[in-house]
C-alpha cells in the first residue's frame, strides 16, 4: 500500500520541524488519520517507512493515544465528554439518549456508517456541559432535544 | 479591575488581526526586551514579578528560567538548540481558560513566547496544543505566520542577531502528555511517559536540550511584566501573590464561564461572579483548580484564592478553575467519575498508579452501585497514603489523591453509609511478615 | 567512594552507584522488577522502596526508590522500615491484581522473580474484587512462548530488547493499566538475542518454547557448567537434563563473556543432542552396505586388527571437539598423523589468527571490555551471523557516547532513561568494512561493502594513516584513502579504539591488515584492543594443537602414504570439496569415524564409535581470545556411548598400547606434558579430587524430586547416585553448596530467596553485575610478547574479475546447531546473492537458477538480489542451510 502524494508531502514536511525526523511518528498518524479516517495495518506501516521508523515502534506510539483510530469508524465521529463538570450537567441523560437514539454503544458504528460513539475526557468546554465534539465542531449545553437537531447536520 | 490578558479579547472570541494588536500596543515589549534589555534582565524581571506558573503547580517562572544555561559567556558551548515549549495541553478537568487565550488573542501568546525564548536562550519555540483545541491551532497558526512575516521571528529579528522558529504540535489526546516531561516525549514523537527529574527540562530536555515548559497562561503575562514592571505586576494581586488571574466555574454554578480578577479574590466573591449555586442550592463542595485539587467546602468562602490562600487550606489554587458541586451532588459520584478519569489516564508506566487507580475507581463503583463492604474505605485511606508524591513515578498519581482524600475527610460519614449493613468484612491486614520461612 | 548508614550499619561503596544496586552488593534482600544490572534504573515498579533520612537526626524518613537513588557520601537508609516493607507489600498486590496465580502451570515456577519478591515482601492475601483482565497472546515462533496474563508491566522486555539489544519488533502496546508487550503481529522475533527475554522477564510471559515442549521444574534437572559450542566466543552455558534428556541451556554467568546473555543460536542450538537419529551403539557396515550395530566388544576387537593391519593411520581431528577428544586422537595415531579438521583455508586463517593474537597478547579485550571501547573498526565479520554475542557487544559500545553526554549533564550513569533522552541519536563511531549488508548496519556510522582484498587495503591504509611508517598500499583511489582518513581520525580521537577481524571470509590478508592497524594503533594509544573471531569453538585450540588440515590429511591418503581415515567428529564433507573427499574416502581402506551425531561421512564409514557430545563429555575448549575454559558432562550417556577420548583410550588398549590416563584429570596432565603450548588448561577447572568441606559440588539443585522413583520400573530401591571419576561433580542434589564455590564448578545459580538465574547470581558475584567470586574461570593460555610485531607488507592482491565470498547466517552456518529442530525452523533459504547490475549482466532475475562452478563443482541455486553487494561478486550461503565444503573467496566465471 502506498500513501498518497499529498500524505507524505505533509508528512515530510512535519520531519522538517524537528531536530528529530522521527519526532514526526505521532503527526504522521495524524495525517493518515486525517485523509483516510482512520489508521489501517497497511497505512501505518507506510507511513513508519516514511516517517523512518519500524512499524512496531510505531504501533506503540498509535495505541497510546487516544485520538488515533486503529479500528475504521464512521463518517462522523461523536466524542461525548465524560469528566465531571459535563458530569455534573447531566452527561449521563445525553449519553443514554446518544445511544438509545444511534442504537450503539461506546466504540461502536452505526450499521448506516453514519457515527461512531466514543468517550472522551474534558473537552476544555466545562462552561457549556454537557458538551461534546462531532469531528471538529463543539456543541455544549446539550438536551435531548438539541442533540436531534445537530445530529441531523451530520449526514 | 484592570484587565491584562484578556483586555484585547472580545466576546465573540474573533481575534485582532497583527495590525490591530500593534495598535493595542502589540509587540512593543517585546521591541523593549530585544532593543534594550538583555536576556537575564528579563528572566530577572520576571523573577522578580514573582509570576508563578498557572499550568497547576505554581513554581514560580522567573526562578525556573534562572535554571537554564547561559551561553553568552561561551557560545562555543552552546548546544544545537534550545527550546521554549509552551504546554497548551488543558486537559485538566474542568480547565478551559488556556482555550480562551489562544482563541480571543493568539497573538499576545506569540509575543509572549517571543519574549521568553529571548529570556531563556531558545531558538526554536514549540506549542504543544491539545488536538482537540482545532480553533486554537487555526487561530494560532495565523498568528505565527503573520509574526513571521511582519519579521518578529526569523532570523536576524530586528536587526538584533535574534533567531527563533516557532511551531505548533497537535498532540494525539491523553492527560498525561500535559505533565511537562511526559509531554516532551510526546514531542519527540514517543509514548508520552514522564521523565525522572532530576535531570530536569533545563539540563536535558527536549532532544536532550535545554529547555523550559510554561503553561499558556504562564507565559502570557509576561509582555505586561516586561511592559509595565515588577513592582506594577505585584501591585495587581490581592493577597500574597502578583498579577490576575483568569478564573473559571463550571457545576452547579448558575453563569459558568471564565474572569480574570487579581489574584487573592476571595471565594465567596469569586462565586457571587458565576452567579452563586445555580437553583438557589447551597455549596457542597468545589475542586478550587480543576480535577486533582483538593475539595473545599463553605467553610473555605473566604479563602482568598492564590497559591499561598487556598495552600493554607489544604488545597492548591491549581488551574484556578472550578469545579461546583450543589448539595444534591452524591459525593461518591464525583469521586468515582474523576477516579475513572485518572486511571485511565494513567500512561502505564508505575505499579501505584497503573494498578491501584482502577482499584480505587472500582471501590469507589461498588460503593456506588450499593456493592461495598466494610473495610473498602480503609482501603481507600490505604491508596491515599501510598499514591502521594514520592512514591508514584510523577505527579499524575497524587494529583488523583487529592480530591479523594479530601473528599474522606469531608464526606467520610456519607461515604461509610454506602456500605449495606448487612456486608461481610474483609480481611484487611497482610499476616505478619511471611518472608522468612525461606 | 562514599560510606552510607543502611539498617544502621555503615558500608563503603561507590558513590557512582545507586542505592539498589549497592544493597544488593551488600546481600540486603531488597526486592525490585525494573531495575537490572544491564539495564538499569528506571523508577517504573516502585519495588525497591526504601526510606532515606536526611540526617542521623531524622526519624521521620521518606519513602525514595532505591534504584533512583545515588549512594552519596553521608546518606542514611532503612530498607527494614516498617513503612517502607509495607508500600513494598503494597506493591506486590497491585502487580497481582490482574496476574492469573497461575503458578502450577506456569513454565517460570520455581524460578520466578515474581514468586520470590512476593514471598519476600510476605504479601500473601489479595483484597481486589473484581474481574481480572486477559490478553490474547501471540505465536513467537519455535524459540518463545507468550503468555500476556502473566505480565506485571515491568518494562524490563522492553528495555532489554528495545534499548539494548536494539530490536524492533517488541514493543509496549496501549496505555494505562492495559498495556500489552508484544509483535505488531505473530511471528517469530527479528532478534538474534531473544532468547534472553526467557530470563529478563521476571514472570511467566516468555517462557522457553524448546524446554515447554519437554518440561520439568527447575529443581528436578541435572545440569553442568557448560561451554558453548556453537562459535568460538566461549560463552559459559548452564544445560539442564532429566534422564539422560537435554532439556534447555540458561545462560551461566561469566563476567568476563557472556555475563547475563546468549545469542539465541546459543541457547536454543542444543536440540541435536536429542536427536533420534544419533549413532548411539557402534556400527559396523555389513556386506550388502549397510552399517549395523554391533557390541563394543566385538567393534573392538575387529578395528584392533584393522589398526594393526593398517599402512599407516591419519587421524582428522575437529575444531568443534574438546582439547582432550583431538588429543587422544592424536595421541592413538601418533603425532606425525594427526590433523585438524579445518580445511585449508579455514586453517591457514586460523593460524593467521593465532599468529595476530600471539603478537598482540596484551591487548585482547575481554568481550565484556569490548562493550566499553569508544570507537571500532570491523575488518570483514559479519559478527552476528558469525560470532552473535559479539554483535549484542559492540551495540553497547556505540552507546558509550551516551555516557559521555550523559557525564557531561551531570547524569548518573545508572539513569538508564535519562541516558538515552540525553544521548538521543549520538553514537561512538563503528565503522564497518564487509562485503555486504550486515544486522550491526543499525548502528554503525559508516559502511564500506567491498570484496575481501579491498577490506585488507582499506585496512592497510588506516594503518598508515594513523602511524606514517607503516606501509600505505600502491595504488589506491581518492576514495578509499578518504575512508582510511575518516576511520583513522575516529580510531585517533578514541579513548578505547577496538579493532575486530577474523577468519569468516577465509582471508588472511584481512588479518594482516588488521595486524598492521594493530600495530598502528599501538603506537598512539595505551588502550587499544583487538578482538578476533574464528569459525567454531575449538578453532584457536585446533590451531594451536598442528598447523596440518584436512588437505594435508587427503594427501596422505591418496598419495598412498596411509590407508586408514579416523576421524574425529568431523563431517568431512563440511571442510572439502565433494568430489575430493570422496576421493579420499575412496582411496583409503578403512573409514573409522567417532562422532555423536549423523553426518555424511558416517554414511561413508566403515566403522562408527558413538562419541559424546558436548553434553555427555567432559572438556576443554579454547576460545576466540584464548582463553581455555572446562565443560563438564552433563548427564552419563547409556553405554556404549561414550567421551571421544575413552573411545581412543579403549582403542589403544585394544592395540595393546594401553594410555595411562584414566581420567580428565590424568589427561589433561599428558595434554600439559606433551604440548607446552596448552600449560594453563589444567588451572581452567579444579581437578576431580577437588572438595570443599570434603564435598562434591552438586548437578542438581536441593529439591531434586522424585529421585527414588526415577527408576522404579527397574528396580524398587533407590538407584544410587553414579560416582564421577572426571570431575569434582556430583550426579546428584548432595554436595557443597554456597556462595563461594569455586565458579567453574557452579552447575546453577540458586540461593535462599533469589530462585531466578538472574537474580540467584548475584550472591556469586563480586559486586552486582561484576566478576564471579574466586574469578572467573577459564585460563588465558596466550603469553604476552614483549616484542613489536613488525609491519606487514601492504599488499593486498586484488580480484578483478567474478568473486564467489561465503555469506554466513546465525542459524544454518554453523553444523551442530542446524541439527537442532527450533534452529531448522528458523534456517533461511539457499540462495546465491548478486547485486542488481550483476544479475543483469548474467541475464538473471531474481529467483532464477544460477548454476555456479565453484572450484571445479557445480551448485546451483536460486539467485536474490542483495543490492549491497560490490560488483562482480556472489554471495554463498555457506552451512546447512546453504552450501557444503565450497572453499571461498573463490575467483568464479558465471
Ligand atoms: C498529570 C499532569 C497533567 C498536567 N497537565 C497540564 C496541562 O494540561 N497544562 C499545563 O500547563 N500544565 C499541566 N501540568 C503541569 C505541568 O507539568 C507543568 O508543571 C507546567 O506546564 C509548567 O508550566 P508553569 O510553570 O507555567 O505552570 C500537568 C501536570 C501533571 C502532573
Ligand atoms: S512481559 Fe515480563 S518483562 Fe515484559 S513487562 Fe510483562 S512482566 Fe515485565
Ligand atoms: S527496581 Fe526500583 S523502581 Fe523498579
Amino acid at each position: 500500500m502506498k500513501l498518497s502524494k499529498t500524505e507524505i508531502e505533509a508528512i515530510q514536511h512535519e520531519m522538517t520541524l524537528y531536530e528529530d525526523p522521527g519526532a514526526a511518528t505521532i503527526e504522521a498518524l495524524k495525517i493518515v488519520q486525517e485523509h483516510r479516517g482512520w489508521v489501517s495495518d497497511e497505512s501505518l506501516e507506510a507511513a513508519a517507512a516514511v516517517v523512518g521508523v519500524t512499524p512496531t515502534q510505531m504501533e506503540a506510539v498509535a495505541t497510546f493515544y487516544n485520538l488515533i483510530f486503529r479500528q475504521p469508524v464512521g463518517r462522523h465521529v461523536i466524542m461525548i465528554c465524560d469528566s465531571i463538570s459535563c458530569y455534573l450537567t447531566g452527561y449521563e441523560e445525553i449519553l443514554a439518549y446518544l445511544k438509545k437514539t444511534l442504537g450503539i454503544e461506546f466504540g461502536q458504528t452505526t450499521p448506516d456508517n453514519r457515527f461512531t460513539l466514543l468517550p472522551i475526557c474534558c473537552l476544555g468546554n466545562c462552561d457549556n456541559g454537557p458538551a461534546m465534539r462531532i469531528n471538529t465542531d463543539y456543541h455544549g449545553r446539550l438536551t435531548p432535544d438539541k442533540v436531534d437537531a445537530i445530529l441531523a447536520e451530520y449526514p | 479591575m484592570e484587565k491584562v490578558l484578556t483586555k484585547n479579547i472580545r466576546d465573540n472570541r474573533e481575534p485582532m488581526t497583527i495590525g490591530e494588536y500593534e495598535q493595542a500596543g502589540g509587540w512593543e515589549a517585546y521591541k523593549k526586551a530585544l532593543q534594550e534589555m538583555k536576556p537575564t534582565d528579563v528572566s530577572a524581571l520576571v523573577k522578580e514579578a514573582g509570576l508563578r506558573g498557572r499550568g497547576g503547580a505554581g513554581f514560580p517562572t522567573g526562578v525556573k528560567w534562572s535554571f537554564m544555561p547561559r551561553f553568552e559567556e561561551n557560545p562555543e558551548k552552546r548546544p544545537a538548540h534550545v527550546y521554549l515549549v509552551v504546554n497548551a495541553d488543558e486537559m485538566e478537568p474542568g480547565t478551559f481558560k488556556d482555550r480562551l487565550l489562544m482563541e480571543g488573542d493568539p497573538h499576545q501568546l506569540i509575543e509572549a513566547m517571543a519574549i521568553a525564548s529571548y529570556a531563556i536562550g531558545a531558538d526554536i519555540a514549540y506549542v504543544f496544543l491539545r488536538g482537540e483545541y482545532t480553533e486554537s491551532q487555526r487561530k494560532l497558526q495565523r498568528a505565527i505566520d503573520e509574526a513571521m512575516e511582519a519579521g518578529y521571528l526569523g532570523s536576524d529579528i530586528l536587526g538584533t542577531g535574534f533567531e527563533l522558529k516557532m511551531y505548533l504540535h497537535m498532540s494525539a489526546g491523553r492527560y498525561i502528555c500535559g505533565e511537562e516531561s511526559a509531554l516532551l516525549s510526546a514531542l519527540e514523537g514517543r509514548r508520552a511517559v514522564p521523565r525522572h527529574k532530576p535531570p530536569f527540562p533545563a539540563a536535558s530536555g527536549l532532544f536532550g536540550q535545554p529547555t523550559t515548559v510554561n503553561n499558556v497562561e504562564t507565559i502570557c503575562n509576561v509582555p505586561h511584566i516586561v511592559k509595565n514592571g515588577a513592582e506594577w505586576y505585584k501591585g495587581l494581586g490581592l493577597h500574597k501573590d502578583g498579577g490576575t488571574k483568569i478564573f473559571g466555574a463550571s457545576g452547579h454554578v448558575a453563569r459558568p464561564g471564565l474572569v480574570e480578577l487579581p489574584l487573592g479574590t476571595k471565594l465567596s466573591d469569586l462565586l457571587d461572579h458565576f452567579g452563586g449555586i445555580r437553583g438557589g442550592r447551597k455549596l457542597k463542595a468545589l475542586l478550587p483548580g480543576g480535577g486533582s485539587t483538593p475539595l473545599l467546602t463553605d467553610e473555605h468562602l473566604n479563602t482568598p484564592m492564590d497559591y499561598e490562600g487556598v495552600g493554607a487550606v489544604g488545597s492548591r489554587l491549581g488551574t484556578g478553575t472550578m469545579v461546583v458541586m450543589d448539595d444534591q451532588t452524591p459525593i461518591v459520584g464525583v469521586l468515582k467519575n474523576l477516579e475513572h478519569f485518572y486511571a485511565q489516564e494513567s500512561c502505564g508506566w508505575c505499579t501505584p498508579c497503573r494498578d491501584g487507580l482502577p482499584w480505587v475507581e472500582r471501590i469507589l463503583t461498588n460503593l456506588e452501585a450499593g456493592h461495598g463492604k466494610p473495610g473498602d474505605i480503609e482501603l481507600l485511606d490505604l491508596h491515599v497514603k501510598l499514591l502521594g508524591p514520592g512514591k508514584t513515578f510523577c505527579a499524575h498519581a497524587p494529583g488523583a489523591m487529592g480530591p479523594l482524600e479530601s473528599g474522606l475527610k469531608y464526606f467520610r460519614d456519607e461515604l461509610a453509609a454506602l456500605i449495606p449493613p448487612d456486608a461481610e468484612t474483609l480481611e484487611l491486614t497482610q499476616p505478619a511478615n511471611a518472608a522468612s520461612n525461606n | 567512594m562514599a560510606t552510607i548508614k543502611i539498617d544502621g550499619k555503615q558500608f563503603e561503596v561507590d558513590d557512582t552507584d545507586n542505592l539498589l544496586k549497592v544493597a544488593l552488593s551488600k546481600g540486603f534482600d531488597l526486592p525490585y522488577f525494573c531495575w537490572h544490572p544491564e539495564l538499569h534504573s528506571v523508577g517504573a515498579c516502585r519495588q525497591c522502596a526504601v526510606k532515606q533520612y536526611k540526617n542521623e537526626d531524622d526519624t521521620e524518613g521518606q519513602i525514595v526508590m532505591a534504584c533512583m537513588t545515588p549512594a552519596s557520601d553521608g546518606g542514611c537508609f532503612s530498607i527494614a522500615d516498617q513503612e517502607a516493607s509495607d508500600f513494598r507489600a503494597q506493591v506486590i498486590e497491585w502487580l497481582m491484581i490482574n496476574h492469573p496465580h497461575d503458578c502450577p502451570v506456569c513454565e517460570e515456577g520455581g524460578e520466578c522473580h515474581l514468586q520470590d519478591m512476593t514471598l519476600m515482601t510476605g504479601h500473601t492475601r489479595r483484597r481486589y474484587r473484581g474481574p481480572k483482565r486477559t490478553h490474547r497472546n501471540q505465536d513467537l515462533g519455535p524459540f518463545i512462548n507468550h503468555e500476556m496474563n502473566r505480565c506485571i508491566a515491568c518494562y524490563r522486555c522492553v528495555r532489554y530488547y528495545r534499548d539494548y539489544a536494539d530490536g524492533d519488533d517488541l514493543r509496549v502496546l496501549g496505555s494505562h493499566s492495559n498495556v500489552y508487550f508484544g509483535r505488531e503481529a505473530d511471528g517469530a522475533f527479528n532478534s538474534e538475542f531473544s532468547g534472553n527475554l526467557v530470563e529478563v522477564c521476571p514472570t511467566g510471559v516468555f517462557t522457553d518454547k524448546t524446554l515447554g515442549a519437554h518440561y520439568n521444574r527447575k529443581w528436578d534437572m541435572q545440569n553442568a557448567p557448560g561451554i558453548c559450542t556453537h562459535c568460538s566466543l566461549g560463552c559459559n552455558t548452564s544445560p539442564g537434563s532429566r534422564q539422560g534428556i537435554l532439556k534447555r541451556i540458561q545462560n551461566r554467568y561469566h563476567g568476563e563473556i557472556n555475563h547475563y546473555f546468549l545469542c539465541d543460536r546459543g541457547r536454543f542450538g542444543a536440540g541435536f543432542v536429542n536427536r533420534e537419529d544419533r549413532p548411539r551403539q557402534p556400527l559396523v557396515r555389513a556386506d550388502n552396505g549397510v552399517l549395523e550395530p554391533q557390541d563394543m566388544d566385538v567393534i573392538l576387537s575387529s578395528l584392533k586388527s584393522v589398526l594393526a593391519e593398517a599402512k599407516g593411520l591419519v587421524g582428522i581431528g575437529s575444531p568443534r571437539a574438546s582439547l582432550e577428544d583431538n588429543f587422544a586422537l592424536r595421541h592413538l595415531v601418533g603425532a606425525n598423523n594427526f590433523y585438524n579438521g579445518m580445511s585449508g583455508p579455514e586453517s591457514h586463517a586460523s593460524l593467521a589468527a593465532l599468529a595476530l593474537l600471539q603478537e598482540h597478547a596484551g591487548r585482547l579485550p575481554t568481550l565484556r571490555d569490548v562493550e566499553s571501547c569508544d570507537a571500532v573498526f570491523v575488518l570483514g565479520e559479519d559478527v552476528t551471523q558469525f560470532a552473535p554475542r559479539l554483535a549484542l557487544s559492540l551495540r553497547q559500545a556505540v552507546r558509550n557516547e551516551h555516557h559521555v553526554l550523559a557525564e557531561a549533564a551531570n547524569i548518573p550513569k545508572w539513569h538508564a532513561r535519562a541516558v538515552r533522552d540525553e544521548g538521543q541519536h549520538f553514537y561512538s563511531p563503528l565503522f564497518m568494512a564487509v562485503p555486504a549488508a550486515t544486522r550491526l548496519d543499525d548502528v554503525a556510522t559508516e559502511l564500506f561493502h567491498l570484496r575481501p582484498a579491498r577490506i585488507a587495503e582499506l585496512g592497510f591504509a588506516v594503518a598508515a594513516m594513523l602511524d606514517d611508517t607503516a606501509p600505505m598500499p600502491a595504488n589506491i583511489d581518492d576514495e578509499t584513502r578518504a575512508h582510511a582518513e575518516t576511520i583513522a581520525t575516529a580510531l585517533r580521537k578514541a579513548k578505547k579504539p577496538l579493532v575486530v577481524a577474523g577468519t569468516s571470509l577465509g582471508s588472511e590478508a584481512v588479518l594482516t591488515a588488521a595486524g598492521n592497524v594493530m600495530r598502528a594503533l599501538e603506537s598512539v594509544h595505551d588502550d587499544a584492543g583487538l578482538f578476533v573471531t574464528l569459525n567454531e569453538a575449538n578453532s584457536l585450540g585446533m590451531a594451536m594443537m598442528s598447523d596440518r588440515d584436512v588437505d594435508h590429511a587427503f594427501e596422505a591418503i591418496t598419495s598412498r602414504r596411509a590407508d586408514t581415515l579416523v576421524v574425529m567428529q568431523n563431517d568431512l564433507y563440511e571442510r572439502a570439496q565433494h568430489g575430493k573427499v570422496d576421493a579420499a574416502i575412496k582411496a583409503a581402506k578403512n573409514l573409522i569415524v567417532l562422532d555423536h551425531s549423523m553426518t555424511a561421512t558416517i554414511a561413508k564409514a566403515d566403522y562408527v564409535l558413538p562419541a559424546g557430545s558436548f553434553a555427555e563429555a567432559d572438556g576443554t575448549l579454547v576460545n576466540n581470545e584464548g582463553r581455555a575454559q572446562r565443560f563438564f558432562q552433563v548427564f552419563i550417556p547409556e553405554a556404549p556411548l561414550q567421551e571421544g577420548w575413552r573411545w581412543c583410550a579403549d582403542l589403544n588398549s585394544a592395540i595393546g598400547k594401553p594410555v595411562d590416563w584414566l581420567g580428565m584429570d590424568d589427561l589433561i596432565d599428558a595434554i600439559e606434558a606433551a604440548c607446552p603450548q596448552f600449560v594453563g588448561i589444567k588451572s581452567a577447572a579444579p581437578s576431580t579430587s577437588f572438595r570443599k568441606a570434603g564435598m562434591r559440588f552438586p548437578r542438581s539443585p536441593h529439591r531434586y524430586s522424585g529421585r527414588t522413583a526415577l527408576y522404579a520400573n527397574v528396580d524398587v530401591r533407590e538407584k544410587r547416585p553414579e560416582v564421577d571419576v572426571d570431575s569434582a561433580l556430583s550426579y546428584s542434589m548432595e554436595g557443597y553448596h554456597g556462595t563461594d564455590q569455586p565458579p567453574a564448578l557452579m552447575a546453577y545459580a540458586w540461593t535462599p530467596g533469589w530462585d531466578s538465574n538472574q537474580a540467584a547470581i548475584t550472591r556469586f558475584q563480586d559486586e552486582v553485575g561484576g566478576h564471579l567470586k574466586g574469578g572467573d574461570p577459564g585460563t588465558r593460555l596466550l603469553k604476552v610478547d614483549p616484542n613489536v610485531p613488525e609491519y606487514a607488507p601492504a599488499e593486498p592482491k586484488l580480484v578483478q574479475g567474478w568473486q564467489a565470498i561465503p555469506r554466513y547466517h546465525i542459524f544454518g552456518s554453523e553444523s551442530q546447531s542446524a541439527k537442532a529442530p527450533a534452529i531448522q525452523e528458523r534456517m533461511p533459504r539457499a540462495w546465491f546473492t548478486l547485486n542488481e547490475a550483476g544479475a543483469k549482466a548474467l541475464g538473471l532475475a531474481a529467483a532464477d537458477t544460477l548454476r555456479l562452478t565453484i572450484d571445479g563443482e557445480i551448485h546451483a541455486l536460486p539467485v536474490t538480489i542483495d543490492p549491497s553487494l560490490p560488483d562482480k561478486t556472489i554471495g554463498v550461503p555457506v552451512g546447512a542451510h546453504g552450501l557444503m565444503g565450497v572453499r571461498l573467496p573463490a575467483a568464479v566465471s558465471p
